[in-house]
């Protein structure tokens, strides 16, 4: 790595150092504007003045909202995110309690969709024009299209309730076989598939057929490569940039985007929490896990950047 | 490049002949995608008059019934129209996201114009907010403005705005730094004309291609998002109901396959498709990745 690499990656981490600061601003103040304050939420409606005036001087709410963000962001980067005021637990153990599942629905995700839609965008790249290509570019703009509460619905339909192959809701504390595992995870797991995979796909083939307008592969084509390696050899290294970039994005989807499916799954990921903290407006909480999601997207992001830096050596004089 | 300046006045032409000359791209599905769009629209527009019932009375003794010719897309779970539902539902769904998204492009593009015309230190402030407000997951920051200001119709366009402004932004931009290179914008910035002249009348005519795309997608996008919403519950309020709350609603009859539920589905399955086969065949060659 040179040392221009070197300076454009730490310049972008700059970058997204000051965008975490501003996302915390936001969300600090966003939330600021529920009508009463902490105590209030935690006492409840019958609380009298005096025990409202004891509890906010203990939880240091007297003091200016600035003084306040600071606080917080000092403990933030402490790794002290608070306590949650509905369940009156530290959120630093809740999150941990949901961040394995998160992780495990995530990764067995990304371990088949990553790979399946690399084959079905170069597939479909290569073969452009093709029926082959046609079919599966209406098949992903099909599932791009169609709203992943529908997928979820259809398939626990299918699956569930007429086949009766897999259990409807996952129950992630009674798994101790690899086939109970197999069969808890298997829906969830083929939603997200379907939604992240098309995109990726469309993503990865848009990224080819756009390098494949370029002279150089004219170039391949006259001194008379063949289609395929056309796109293996000579196309597909000029992607990896973008490609990266749409596998970020599209995986950042799975990070805090699978509300829905784990909502429909009852899976309890750290969305679900995140959803729960919306439904008993529990602040700390949803201030957690935003500053958790808006992390770990620009990380993604990051990751993306730093390899299509790497991979391109054009970018890498910017 | 003042020719090209000149025939990108008409910016839907262009586009539309560029494919022709490639001739890759199928006519048959633009064809139908424009098809399905205009239909939408016009349902979104005139489906009220059209209603054979009002979507809210309870006009028949069976729930969830099958097709028949009173009721041509049968009943839902309380007995009533689900073709006026439907009529109904989709004023809501059209409306609201057509209404975010125009919203969301027009800040998109003026803020992206704004920060490559401004000096650096505008361009930094604003890309660090959008980058921020990109970096929270749509569905988050929606659930987090519902939970502080309770959902109404104008928060979920606001919502829809925050969610989908951003994007908009970041491809306005990055087209308006290539065209800031321009000679004809030089030609046009040494001749001592105003920012809003260089903005609106050289740099914008050049951009509409992709921004048309992009509209498109983040149409979609937005259908998506306030009909997973109302999926939830925490789009649009009863009594009112788009597409995505008539999902919700008929969900128990899913299991026996009803009209019902089936066909709220199929409309919003067709809306998306429509829009999505109308863009893929008119700008192709204009989609990079995001």
């Amino acid at each position: 790595m040179s040392l221009k690499t070197f300076l454009y990656i730490a310049r972008r981490a700059s970058g997204i150092v000051l965008t975490l600061i501003v996302v915390s601003l936001m969300v600090f103040f966003v939330t600021a504007f529920l009508p009463g304050d902490a105590a209030q939420q935690s006492l409840g409606q019958f609380a009298t003045p005096d025990q409202l005036e004891a509890l906010r001087k203990e939880m240091g709410l007297g003091r200016p909202a600035v003084v306040r963000y600071f606080a917080w962001l000092y403990g933030l980067l402490q790794g002290d995110l608070g306590m949650s005021l509905a369940s009156h637990a530290p959120i630093t153990d809740l999150i941990g309690a949901r961040l394995g599942s998160s992780a495990t629905l995530a990764a067995v995700t990304a371990a088949i969709s990553v790979p399946l839609a690399l084959v079905i965008g170069i597939t479909s790249a290569m073969f452009r024009g093709s029926a082959l290509d046609r079919s599966l570019n209406a098949a992903t703009m099909t599932t791009v299209a169609i709203p992943e509460f529908l997928i979820a619905t259809l398939a626990v339909l299918i699956f569930a309730v007429k086949l009766q192959w897999v259990p409807a809701l996952v129950f992630v504390q009674d798994i101790d076989s690899p086939l109970e595992f197999i069969r808890a995870y298997t829906l969830p797991v083929a939603t997200l598939c379907c939604v992240i995979t098309a995109q990726m796909a469309r993503l990865t083939r848009a990224a080819l057929v756009d390098q494949m307008s370029k002279p150089y592969i004219e170039m391949a084509r006259l001194k008379g490569v063949g289609p395929v390696r056309v796109v293996l050899s000579h196309a597909l290294p000029n992607t990896i940039g973008p490609i990266a970039n749409a596998i970020a994005v599209s995986l950042s989807y799975l990070v805090g985007g699978a509300v829905i499916i784990e909502t429909i799954f009852n899976y309890p990921g750290l969305a679900q929490l995140m959803v729960d903290g919306v439904a008993n407006r529990d602040m700390p909480l949803i201030q957690a896990c935003a500053m958790m999601f808006c992390s770990a997207y620009l990380l993604l992001l990051i990751i993306a950047d730093v390899l299509g830096v790497i991979t391109n050596p054009k970018l890498r004089s910017l | 490049m003042s020719q090209d300046n000149a025939t990108s006045q008409r910016p839907a032409e262009d586009t539309l002949r560029q494919p022709k000359k490639k001739s890759v791209r199928r006519p048959v599905s633009a064809m139908i995608g424009a098809l399905l769009v205009l239909f939408w629209l016009f349902v979104a527009a005139f489906g009220n008059f059209l209603a054979p019932f009002d979507p809210s009375d309870m006009v028949s003794q069976d729930i969830f019934a099958s097709y028949s010719g009173t009721h041509m897309l049968g009943t839902d779970f309380l007995g009533r129209d689900m073709l006026s539902r439907i009529l109904d539902g989709a004023r809501y769904s059209v409306g609201l996201a057509l209404i975010s998204t125009v919203l969301a492009c027009l800040t998109g593009v003026t803020l992206g114009l704004l920060a490559v015309l401004s000096n650096t230190w505008v361009d930094e402030a604003v890309s660090r907010i959008m980058d921020a407000l990109i970096s929270m997951p749509s569905k988050m920051l929606a659930l987090v403005l519902v939970s502080v200001f309770g959902s109404s119709v104008p928060l979920l366009i606001i919502m829809a705005v925050l969610a989908y402004s951003p994007g908009c932004f970041r491809i306005c931009r990055s087209l308006a730094l290539n065209i800031a290179q321009m000679e004809y914008v030089l030609v046009a910035r040494s001749r001592g004309e105003s920012r809003f002249y260089i903005a609106a009348r050289e740099m914008l005519p050049n951009m509409m291609g992709p921004i048309l795309s992009d509209f498109g997608m983040r149409f979609v996008f937005s259908v998506l998002l306030l009909s997973g919403m109302s999926f939830l519950g925490l789009g649009v309020q009863l009594p009112a109901a788009d597409l995505g709350s008539l999902v919700r609603e008929n969900i128990s009859g899913l299991s026996q396959g009803v009209p019902a539920v089936l066909w709220p589905a199929i409309s919003l399955g067709t809306l998306t498709i429509g829009v999505n086969l109308l863009i893929d065949s008119l700008s192709a060659r204009h989609r990079r990745g995001f």
